[in-house]
């Protein structure tokens, strides 16, 4: 799928034999019918079969496999469940998968203290279930929480729907422990509000995999909202549904959710979940409110007054718990209902700042009919992070081509719009080519050299995350805009 | 002063490899390492850049007093939720530089938690563009929020884009007589309850505890915590965040950040409790402060100090030595003639 690469040149055998010295024929798989599952994550298009996958079951282990890596220069990508949507934990075809998935174990759980200290492959949503019976959660949930695990969490730095009030991955962990490419086991971060040093933990939550192994996440809980109500709205235009958002923040009201989905969000979706949607409308909203039962009273109330004086055409205020989860499972399910009318569809990430939001939506339109595929789009209206659900046949020849062109596009106006090609699902092996479009020159070397501090082999995850300068140079002769040339100090061949 | 101004400076004193002491209001001149170096006064670089409401962020040269931002902010009803401390002028870089947040930052969080993004002149004069105004952005390392606290040794935080948030609707304040030890378990059993808890202050027996959120909220909590509403509570939440409050005067000052559940250390000279027991206050000279910091948890920082402590015991908790060495690779590829605040975050470099 991808050229292989020069760099590394590694002799299977003695890859083979020597991971078969430190773990024991249980934690090993080396033979391609075995391999094949860990050929791509959540990704599918993007493939790549590594030459042994390892699956550790200590720390110790975990240690020896990427000693040994190191000495042989034999290029390491972690894993824990492949869930990942930007291809992070994508086989390098010279290399070893070092699989977190037996690291299972929910260590702490401190009730009083409000944390828990798990292992890097416990399940994001087991952490919220161990910690139910004491009135605790863990806020941030991706949709793939069932799931995706802690440690993919702090390598991606994950969000879900719920970001604006409660934040991110990396607002939301205490400390990880993390095994660097040569073997040596750092403590980040501690149970103490901050650490000594530089935030060395905001720098590896997000980091994709390129700076360490994480073994250990210690992740803080917060008390479960005794209610949640939720609000749905819906709306003639897109325009006026991104005006509701701005005047809902305007009014000083910072919800637990909001989210939107366009008409052929809610077309899909509709007849798959029955969540009571308004297919007439051009986009719908919901607006979630947590928190005591007077507190949820109060700001429903004003939230439903700010969206009539927005315009919205209907309003309707969930009544149960029942009604609250029914309006939300057509959100949930907004992906795999997609899924159903289509062969295949293909997920962007961009964010936008809200204001801009109308003038994507149009944008993307156009590009509907410049690649001749269809866009549903599902937007994390709150922070800004749209979620644009292109629809392909990968059977079709050339379809995947324009999706992914089309992708591309919606990402690079991102950008131009004052936003980020990922909000949430990180670069990994998909957007490499956009952060050439994001970043200049200087941030990019600034960021080799960040990963050199760390991994100066460059063994961890090559080809992730940070694209080299030659590859921004080759991506940038294909893409110039308005006659800028990025990167004009390099040649081009 | 302009960017070009800030950049051409630090690109000099790369050249001749001359030591700069990054400057805003020197409100903080007290806290961490030795200073040293030439001054670059940075203040000179000031202004709002852009602040978007609806869209919760504010864009602000380095040089721009906290307290205009605020202002600018409490005209939209909005606040910096970390309640950073103003001292006498503090700036918007020197504030992120030296990461330190006020009351509220047991609520909402710490300044890193609110960095959106920076522009950043590195130690050989470069100007780089890190994060940006969206909430959520996860392309490339998260350079800003290492930036929050990093005393200006990675770079002159020219320009930051901060996270705003509403204020609340309404606030109280209440107070209980109650020891040391019980406050520590009241605040860590009222932070595992869905309170709208947003500040905690406990002083020589006496505990301030401030609510924050939705009127009916507000109310309920205070139905059900009991305590006695404070009067003048706006000033006393101020003298906490400014420590103008007498818990704070004490010449040499330590800062313990624990485990929110931390049993009192056993140390002599407890001033003060914050942040639902997280953060601890002690004066005077003590011996086994680092000691019993690092076991119970957390670490001891010497805030406020006669020079010669602070030059002799530097401000922060040594590091591993394989810690350190990290931190020297990464000092080294933003500074790498490290001339930017050598010393201020550790002597060693």
């Amino acid at each position: 799928m991808t050229p292989p690469d020069p760099e590394f040149r590694t002799d299977r055998q003695a890859l083979a034999a020597r991971l078969g010295l430190i773990l024991p024929v249980h934690c090993l798989l080396v033979d391609d019918e075995d391999l094949r599952p860990y050929e791509c994550d959540g990704l599918t298009a993007y493939r790549e079969l590594p030459l042994a996958v390892c699956l550790p079951e200590s720390e110790g282990q975990v240690i020896d496999v990427l000693r040994t890596c190191h000495q042989l220069g034999v290029p390491v990508v972690a894993r824990g469940a492949g869930t990942g949507l930007s291809g992070g934990a994508m086989p390098h075809a010279q290399g070893v998968v070092l699989s977190l998935a037996r690291f299972n174990k929910i260590l702490r759980l401190d009730p009083l203290a409000r944390l828990a200290v798990v292992q890097s492959g416990v399940r994001n949503l087991a952490v919220s279930e161990v910690a139910a019976p004491h009135g605790l959660y863990y806020a941030p949930d991706p949709s793939s929480q069932i799931a995706c695990t802690l440690g993919g969490n702090v390598a991606e730095n994950s969000g879900g729907v719920h970001c604006l009030k409660y934040g991110l991955t990396v607002h939301n962990v205490l400390r990880i422990r993390v095994v660097s490419i040569e073997g040596e086991v750092f403590e980040i971060g501690s149970e103490a509000p901050d650490a000594p040093g530089y935030d060395l933990l905001a720098l590896l939550i997000g980091s994709e995999g390129m700076l360490g192994v994480v073994t250990e996440v210690t992740v803080k809980l917060v008390p479960k909202p005794e209610l949640a109500q939720v609000v749905m709205a819906s709306f003639d235009d897109v325009a006026r549904a991104g005006d509701a958002v701005a005047a809902i923040i305007a009014a000083g009201i910072i919800p637990a959710g909001l989210e939107m989905m366009d008409k052929p969000a809610t077309a899909a979706v509709e007849p798959y979940v029955k969540a009571g949607y308004d297919l007439e409308a051009a986009a719908i909203l919901l607006c979630e409110s947590d928190g005591t039962p007077e507190e949820v009273a109060e700001e429903i109330a004003r939230v439903a007054e700010v969206l009539t004086a927005a315009g919205a055409r209907d309003i309707r205020v969930s009544q149960s718990e029942a009604e609250r989860l029914r309006f939300w499972a057509g959100r949930k399910a907004a992906f795999p209902a997609v899924g159903r009318i289509t062969p295949d569809y293909y997920c962007m990430d961009g964010t936008i700042p809200r204001k801009r939001l109308a003038e994507m939506l149009s944008a993307i339109a156009e590009m509907e009919k410049k690649y001749g595929l269809r866009c549903a789009n599902v937007f994390h209206a709150g922070d800004g992070n749209l979620h644009p659900l292109i629809m392909y046949d990968a059977a079709k020849s050339g379809e995947w081509a324009r999706a992914e062109a089309f992708g591309a596009e919606i990402l690079e106006l991102s950008v131009a719009l004052g936003g980020s090609i990922t909000g949430e699902h990180g670069v990994g092996i998909e957007k490499i080519n956009q952060m050439c479009v994001q970043y200049k020159t200087p941030e990019l070397e600034a960021f080799r050299r960040i990963k050199a501090a760390f991994d100066e082999t460059g063994l961890l995850n090559p080809g992730k995350a940070v694209p080299s300068l030659h590859r921004c140079a080759e991506y940038g002769r294909m893409h110039v805009h308005h006659g800028d040339v990025k990167f004009p100090e390099l040649e081009r061949f | 002063m302009t960017l070009d101004q800030i950049a051409a400076a630090i690109r000099a004193a790369h050249d001749s490899h001359t030591p700069l002491r990054i400057r805003g209001a020197g409100s903080k001149d007290f806290y961490g390492g030795m200073l040293a170096g030439d001054v670059l006064d940075v203040s000179g670089y000031n202004g709002i850049v852009a602040y978007e409401p609806t869209e919760l962020y504010i864009t602000a040269k380095c040089g721009t007093p906290v307290a205009e931002i605020e202002a600018a902010l409490a005209e939209k009803n909005q606040m910096l939720a970390f309640e950073p401390p103003h001292f006498s002028g503090a700036t918007v870089g020197g504030c992120v530089a030296a990461g330190l947040s006020g009351p509220r930052r047991q609520q909402a969080g710490a300044v890193r938690d609110f960095v959106l993004g920076v522009k950043l002149i590195d130690g050989s004069g470069q100007v780089l563009d890190f994060g940006g105004q969206v909430m959520k952005n996860v392309a490339g390392y998260d350079v800003s929020r290492l930036l929050a606290g990093s005393l200006g040794t990675l770079g002159v935080l020219a320009e930051v884009t901060l996270k705003v948030l509403p204020k609340p609707v309404a606030e109280q304040t209440l107070v209980f007589d109650i020891g040391e030890s019980d406050a520590i378990t009241r605040l860590n059993q009222w932070g595992g309850q869905p309170l709208p808890i947003s500040a905690s202050f406990w002083h020589q027996g006496q505990l301030w505890l401030r609510l924050s959120g939705a009127r009916a909220a507000v109310e309920a909590a205070r139905g059900k915590l009991g305590g006695t509403v404070a009067v003048d509570a706006e000033n006393h939440w101020i003298s906490v965040r400014e420590q103008t409050h007498p818990a704070f005067s004490e010449k040499l000052l330590w800062r313990l950040a624990l485990p929110s559940t931390a049993p009192a250390p056993g140390l002599d000279g407890l001033r003060a409790i914050e942040w639902g027991g997280a953060l601890r206050w002690y004066a005077g000279e003590q011996e086994a402060v680092r000691g019993a910091a690092a076991r119970a948890g957390g670490h001891a920082v010497l805030y406020r100090a006669p020079e010669s402590l602070r030059c002799r015991e530097g401000a922060f908790a040594a590091l591993s030595p394989a810690l350190l060495a990290l931190h020297r690779r990464l000092k080294k590829s933003f500074d790498p003639k490290g001339i930017l605040n050598p010393g201020r975050l550790y002597a060693e470099f």
